[in-house]
């Protein structure tokens, strides 16, 4: 109940919601060996491989995490190798990538000087991110190595780490005056918010980054899963005239994948400019 | 489906909340995180950003060395109509030299050779009046001779003496250039 509540909240289109139904009435009718096996909260506790029990434990995610890594440190390697002033086509596929964080975030957002001192972190979150995301639709990795919370924590946390530490060290007084308290408001309503402003910035803003990357991700393997599964199911357990209904689910699955592609970009691609964003709120003179 | 998940839930035994993070996870997710973040800071954005610089630097390089070679090229087009100029008036100077000096050879020549004229001249005439000097003197002596051998067969007497065939020729001279003198004052 818990996984098709999930599926039905944050499913987009209605047809999801009636498959997930319709799923439901057919449950009975399985047999045994061809039982509809949909998808489950478990897949993203996979079973440990290599020191289990202990703070060193990994599993199937944590593998597709360092695949992701070592795929990006290979990519940027090879990219920036030998760079040259008149760039290659796969240098300027690199160049772009990096000027994608360099111009429309970090120094649209913060100007040449902030946006420089805080590249590294915006570029580092940008790209683990994305390529951490981009590992859900990879086939054989088949899951995001951000959709268990530890990924999006650690950034949430870092950025939580970087906003604070930005406006400290720019001006403590101003960056909690203008944080708590708001310029052009009467008095009296501070006391409604101050308090709102302190959970808003201090508390909600590393739940949210947390939460709204990890949720997509989970989500979206969810849904693929649901949908190569069903694929799997009507075609194979099924068969016959339900043939026609496992190609409608195949199609949806391929049309998903697209969108978790472009999912993958969005989310890499917000996470790092809210990061930006809240460093410029936090060093901002007045707002 | 619902059976499906719910058997899976209680078979697994322990359910995960997703939101509760596993230790490890934390950690392999830090490790991740500062891998990737060191690569980035020490490795990859100094070397783009020095690619950057440099390529501001080339393209603004460029621009000045491409003004810098126009400037030269307008430079020599300069020093080059200069020059041109420069050989026009000189090889006009030359000319002009060139034909006075002809003038000035040409009028050497005329008076080189005027004088040498005058002078083949002179000394043809000084020449031809030593010619005649010197016929006249033969002349004298001969006719003398002759008219004192003929006078002599006239007369029958020798004129042995000197002094008296000295004085006998020069008489006879005299009368003969008197005479002479004489023709020409008719001729005349």
């Amino acid at each position: 109940m818990f996984v098709v509540a999930r599926a039905e909240l944050h499913a987009p289109k209605q047809e999801i919601a009636l498959l997930a139904n319709a799923l439901n009435l057919l449950v009975p009718m399985s047999t045994n060996d061809g039982e509809f096996h949909g998808p489950s909260i478990d897949e993203f506790f996979p079973g440990a491989l290599f020191f289990e029990d202990t703070p060193f434990e990994i599993n199937r995610i944590m593998l597709v995490r360092f695949v992701a890594v070592v795929a990006l440190l290979l990519v940027f390697w090879l990219g920036t190798r030998h760079l040259r002033i008149v760039p290659g086509r796969f240098q300027s596929l690199v160049e772009m990538g990096l000027d994608l964080v360099r111009v429309n975030i970090a120094e649209d957002l913060l100007g040449k000087k902030d946006g420089r001192r805080f590249l590294p972190i915006l570029t580092t979150m940008f790209f683990m991110i994305l390529f951490m995301n981009i590992t859900g639709v990879v086939p054989f990795l088949n899951i995001a190595g951000t959709s268990v919370i530890g990924v999006p924590l650690v950034l949430a946390i870092v950025a939580y780490v970087t906003f604070i530490y930005a406006g400290v060290k720019k001006s403590p007084k101003n960056f909690f005056k203008n944080s708590l308290f708001p310029s052009g408001v009467p008095w009296p309503v501070y006391i409604i918010v101050t308090p709102i402003e302190l959970i808003s910035t201090f508390v909600i803003r590393p739940i949210t980054l947390t939460l709204r990357l990890m949720m997509n991700m989970i989500v979206g393997h969810l849904l693929l899963v649901l949908f190569f599964a069903a694929t799997q199911f009507f075609v194979f357990s099924l068969g016959g005239w339900w043939t026609l209904v496992g190609a409608g689910t195949l199609a949806f699955g391929l049309a998903f994948t697209l969108f978790e592609i472009l999912v993958a970009v969005l989310q890499a691609y917000v996470f790092a400019l809210l990061t930006a964003v809240y460093i410029q709120l936090a060093v901002a003179e007045e707002h | 489906m619902l059976h499906a998940v719910l058997s899976a839930a209680t078979e697994g035994g322990e359910t995960h909340s997703p939101v509760i993070p596993e230790l490890y996870d934390i950690l392999w997710s830090s490790v991740c995180f500062v891998i990737i973040l060191i690569f980035f800071w020490k490795y990859v954005l100094p070397r783009v950003q020095k690619m950057l610089d440099e390529r501001g630097e080339a393209i603004e390089g460029n621009i000045a060395k491409a003004d810098e070679a126009q400037r030269k090229a307008e430079a020599a087009l300069e020093e080059y109509t200069a020059q041109l100029a420069d050989a026009r008036a000189e090889a006009g100077a030359i000319r002009e030299t060139a034909r006075e000096d002809g003038k000035k050879i040409v009028a050497e020549a005329k008076e080189t050779a005027v004088v040498e004229a005058a002078r083949v001249t002179s000394s043809a005439q000084a020449q031809i009046e030593a010619e005649r000097q010197s016929a006249l003197v033969s002349l004298r002596s001969e006719v003398g001779t002759i008219a004192i051998d003929l006078a002599s067969g006239v007369i029958g007497e020798s004129l042995t003496d000197d002094q008296k065939a000295q004085a006998v020729v020069d008489r006879f001279l005299a009368d003969l250039e008197a005479s002479e003198k004489a023709a020409a004052g008719e001729t005349k």
